[in-house]
């Protein structure tokens, strides 16, 4: 980091970074969108650019927007974010997980509970 | 880094906003958890339709994106306030924020209205699973957009009767904290609840 930004605010805002920061969620935005009505791709890798789509959006946004990782040395915002992160795959990937187990073995289709019996049977 | 002395007080002054500021993002973190079980709610009940309309049948895209492309750009015009607040031009902070606000109140209309037609129809949050988790995941993030309007209005006039001192810019600073990050939040509501939606997922 330069020592200019400790002179007085601690981020001196550009008003490039954040056209910077707008035309590319417009674009990203607009690119989803588009794939979404016109594309053409299957749904399995439509899901999979949609979702790369929005990471790339959240990336750009939190760097032109909120700026993060312009703070100085110890860079306390930026563990909080990751402490954040963290607890979200946590929270949001169990809970998907656990449902979905749930959801399997509650089997409400006889093809399920034969296929069960035939694990069960593999033992 | 230099020497600070004891009587510097603009540094002072700018190191307690810092930690302001720390605070403020450590709630905006925390919030992020809140909106996070929200949206693992919606994945796990999303498919539970109980004979009711799915997302597929219910979101018109182009509709949600002139909402998304309101709401991004009030997040570019609450930055180019706060550009504003910088070079400590106060009739351009009131300018840009009084954009957001108008933008912001755009978002919030089109999405009530929404609301409103989806319910007139039938489909409100006690028509299904899907739905419940529908309603609350956006109806939350509608209600800190709520919010975000009434403080944006109340900062607009303490910046218009107080002008641009310290205390001003600080909460005008946490303010756009809070504004960039619901406009965060509501590109994963865009990509998951309305994009994925509508594939049928």
């Amino acid at each position: 980091m330069s020592p200019k930004v400790s002179e007085h605010n601690a981020h001196p805002l550009s008003l490039g970074k954040y056209i910077v920061g707008f035309l590319g969620s417009v674009v990203v935005t607009m690119a989803a969108y588009l794939l979404v009505t016109r594309g053409s791709l299957s749904k399995s890798v439509l899901v999979g650019t949609l979702a790369t789509l929005a990471l790339v959006q959240f990336i750009v946004q939190m760097v032109f927007f909120l700026h993060v990782g312009d703070e100085r040395r110890p860079r306390w915002k930026l563990m909080v974010m990751f402490l954040m992160l963290g607890v979200v795959l946590i929270l949001v990937l169990g809970s998907i997980w656990i449902m979905n187990d749930l959801n399997y073995r509650m089997m409400d289709s006889p093809q399920q509970v034969q296929k069960y019996l035939k694990s069960q049977d593999d033992l | 880094m230099s020497e600070v002395t004891s009587l510097d007080m603009p540094r002072l002054e700018a190191e307690a906003t810092e930690k302001t500021v720390l605070g403020f993002w450590a709630y905006l973190m925390t919030d992020c958890v809140l909106f996070a079980s929200l949206f693992a709610v919606y994945a796990v009940l999303h498919g539970n339709t109980f004979g009711g309309p799915n997302g597929h049948e219910l979101f018109k895209l182009p509709y949600v994106l002139v909402e998304t492309m309101a709401l991004l750009t009030s997040s570019f015009t609450c930055g180019l306030a706060m550009i504003a607040a910088q070079k400590r031009d106060k009739s351009q902070v009131l300018f840009w924020l009084g954009v957001t606000f108008l933008l912001g109140l755009t978002f919030l209309g089109l999405e009530l209205s929404e609301f409103h037609h989806m319910v007139l129809d039938g489909n409100s949050w006690r028509r299904s699973g899907f739905l419940s988790s529908y309603f609350t995941l956006v109806g939350t993030h509608g209600l800190h957009i709520t919010f975000g309007l009434i403080w944006m209005a109340v900062t607009s006039v303490f910046i218009s009767k107080r002008g641009l001192t310290e205390g001003t810019l600080k909460r005008l600073t946490l303010l756009s904290l809070f504004w960039h990050f619901l406009d965060i939040v509501w590109i994963f509501i865009f990509t998951i609840v309305y994009l994925f939606g509508s594939l049928s997922i």
